[in-house]
């Protein structure tokens, strides 16, 4: 942009820096430029788009729920299913994720149950007791401040030598925080082991990223801390995947963060709280639903022959099944009684507040 | 007059502080076209133009020190927090700003803003929206914080914060948002800060609360005139400074008292209302102070946020306690 160029006065240059966008799959699942070496392997291909079929069915059952009163405010990740399956089906399960409340897609890719998550967002503390990596972060609501605790996390693995990486994921309207740029900057400063991800759906609620940044991509913010920032097409799983392979082998490697800005779009509404009619039109989200992941992905994988119709029906029966059995088993989950809420306060409950535990219990009152 | 929510009667003192002065600006996340997340903002960037009710990136740090550097210019800043969770970043500048630079500039720059936010559990929200921390923000010497129990106070509290020359934090009792119905007048008029209502007088047992819990606090006044105890109801509505005289003038006449807020119990602000008592008012007491609060705990989600609140069954059993005491 000519405005943000200053007078040179033949000063000489002292730095110069550049942003890449990846993208292999166009959104009619024809091929852009040459694609990944894992691509040739048709079982991961199906993997990630089974994954991301699976995410946007328990999505719309999560939903389902929430109208009917059987769960709490709920995040789709409509659109962007990309993004958490893709990233995550590049890390190991030795790796720590720190997710931020949209990332169902990276829990289930870990190995959490369906019926878990679904227990957070029925406002039961015991879903992030799951069943996936046992170091892996939960959910985070605060927005971006699960950052730092991805820089701490890299930090522990760089001073015990283990070759592991921190992957944190958090939004567009997240990179605004105060949290993300220190912990980037902390990241930079110590060559941490870290990857950063931002899915930039374009929105965080009613706020579109024009009134977030000024910057023309958000991978820049990277170049600041002093590390490389990468655009990816989040409606591409195949370009996500490959950033993040090659992201996460470079922290692996003591080569220090990476960033990776994924372009994708929030096609639902922020929550099932929200009504994003009233900030955005809808002819805007239609536009880009052409764009979305699903269908690109299994245009993609029909034209080279590694999907049939028949494999499609078979996956959504199972999809099916396995989304209601979760939410049979969520239904079924024992309530917790009142007094609980004192577990895990601390490592033992100090006294003073045992005789509240007690009253909660219904053992005689305070 | 026109019967409105609380939430309403936000969005109306809000509107009538920008129509009266140019200098009002209102700033936060989705306080735009989408109104706030609760709408308390509603209609007002129609109205007033999206320089003076401006969408901020996601900081709340950022909103709150916005605040203060606004303020010192002579605007009238009302900064908008989502979710009390969410307010803590701005506890540096509350704590290290706006709280004392006029006391830091000896009154050359000073600091006329408001910060509003949602105050409370009960609405079934996600972790980290159902915080009570007033305690925390009362504890900060030089700011006021302010929160109301129905629609006219909020309408009437609101217009004196906005126009108070110091840091307001202004609590808004989420579960009564749209709950609390009552007749508001458009009138421009500001109730005065740093004075405690109350809601009904009694001779037996004077009962104290704030917010969303008042709610709880005169049902169970109501119970407790079915067996004949009269209990007088403060709404403290300023936690900071408050009102010392009415609560010491009403335990003088009572002789008892509950305190009840939703907020853990330790160090909650119920420990320092009971502290005065005892330092000021001991010899008019007819039984202990009683706190009747959250547990020491953290918030639970959904599933068992009510059995974290005080229940008017909790309350009756402390007011009648006190008065069975002697
Ligand atoms: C610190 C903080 N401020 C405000 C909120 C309320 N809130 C929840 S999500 C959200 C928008 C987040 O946008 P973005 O980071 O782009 O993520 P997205 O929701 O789009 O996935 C806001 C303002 C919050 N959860 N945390
Ligand atoms: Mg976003």
């Amino acid at each position: 942009m000519a405005s943000k160029k200053m007078a040179d006065g033949g000063l000489p240059v002292v730095a110069r820096f550049e942003v890449r966008h990846r993208n292999y799959l166009a959104p009619d699942g024809s091929i852009n430029r040459p694609l990944p070496a894992f691509a040739s392997d048709a079982n991961l291909l199906v993997s990630l788009y089974r994954a991301m079929v699976l995410l946007r069915s328990f999505d719309r059952k999560a939903v389902a729920l929430q109208r009917t009163g059987r769960l709490g405010t709920y995040a789709v990740s409509l659109g962007q299913e990309a993004v958490s399956v893709g990233i995550a089906s590049a890390m190991r399960s030795e790796d720590v994720l720190l997710p931020s409340y949209r990332d169902n897609g990276a829990l289930l890719w870990r190995g959490v149950n369906p019926e878990e998550i679904l227990l957070f967002w029925g406002g039961d503390e015991r879903g992030n007791h799951f069943s996936g990596p046992v170091e892996d972060f939960p959910f985070c609501v605060p927005v971006g401040s699960q950052a730092p605790h991805a820089a701490g996390v890299g930090y522990a693995f760089k001073l015990r030598k283990e070759p592991r990486v921190a992957v944190c994921l958090f939004g567009d309207g997240a990179t605004s925080k105060g949290d993300v740029y220190e912990a980037m900057n902390f990241a930079g400063v110590h060559k941490l082991p870290v990857v950063f991800v931002a899915t930039n759906n374009q929105w965080a609620i009613s706020v579109p990223l024009r009134l977030q940044t000024g910057c023309e991509t958000l991978a820049q913010k990277a170049i600041a801390a002093g590390f490389i920032g990468e655009q990816v097409d989040g409606s591409d799983v195949v370009a996500v995947r490959a950033a993040a392979e090659e992201a996460v082998a470079a922290a692996r490697d003591g080569q220090g963060p990476r960033f990776i800005e994924a372009l994708a779009y929030r096609l639902g509404d922020h929550t099932t709280s929200d009504d994003a009619s009233r900030y955005r039109q809808e002819a805007e989200v239609q536009a880009r639903w052409r764009e979305e992941p699903i269908a690109r992905l299994r245009a993609f994988l029909v034209g080279q022959k590694m999907w049939s119709k028949a494999e499609e029906e078979r996956l959504a029966a199972e999809c099916h099944e396995r989304v209601e059995a979760a939410v049979e088993r969520y239904l079924a989950t024992e309530p917790r009684r009142p007094e609980t809420m004192f577990d895990h306060l601390y490592a033992e409950l100090p006294e003073v507040y045992a005789a509240q535990r007690r009253e909660l219990a219904g053992e005689g009152d305070v | 007059m026109s019967e409105m929510t609380l939430v309403e009667a936000i969005n109306l003192a809000l509107a009538r502080a920008m129509e009266d002065d140019p200098d009002v600006i209102v700033l936060g996340e989705d306080v735009g076209i989408n109104g706030g997340v609760f709408r308390a903002t509603a209609g007002l960037q129609t109205r007033f133009g999206s320089e003076r009710v401006l969408d901020t990136p996601l900081a709340e740090l950022l909103i709150s020190g916005l605040c203060v550097g606004m303020a010192a210019q002579g605007l009238k800043p009302i900064g908008e927090i989502q979710f009390m969770g969410f307010l803590y970043p701005c506890i540096d500048q509350l704590v290290n700003h706006a709280s004392r630079i006029r006391n830091r500039s000896q009154g050359r720059l000073t600091c006329p803003m408001v910060l509003r936010t949602p105050h409370g559990a009960g609405i079934r929200a996600p972790e980290h929206h159902s915080e009570s921390t007033e305690a925390m923000l009362a504890h900060i010497p030089g700011l006021r914080v302010v929160i109301p129990s129905s629609p006219e106070r909020a309408y009437g509290l609101l217009l004196a914060a906005i126009r108070d020359p110091d840091p307001v934090v202004f609590l808004e009792p989420t579960r009564i948002y749209r709950a609390a119905k009552g007749e508001v007048e458009d009138n421009g008029e500001a109730l005065p800060l740093d004075v405690a209502f109350v809601l009904r007088e009694g001779r037996d047992v004077t009962l104290i609360s704030w917010g969303a819990m008042l709610k709880e606090t005169m049902a169970a006044a109501d119970a407790l005139a079915v067996e004949g105890i009269t209990a007088e109801v403060v709404d403290l509505a300023t936690l900071k400074p408050y009102d010392e005289v009415t609560v010491l003038g009403s335990v003088a006449k009572t002789g008892r008292c509950v305190i009840v807020h939703e907020a853990t119990r330790t160090g909650g602000f119920g420990a320092e209302i009971a502290a005065l008592i005892a330092e000021r008012s001991l010899t008019s007491l007819l039984a202990p102070v009683a706190r009747i609060t959250g547990y020491d705990t953290v918030i639970p989600m959904a599933r068992l946020e009510q059995h974290m609140m005080p229940s008017v069954g909790r309350i009756v059993t402390a007011a009648r306690k006190a008065c069975q005491f002697s």
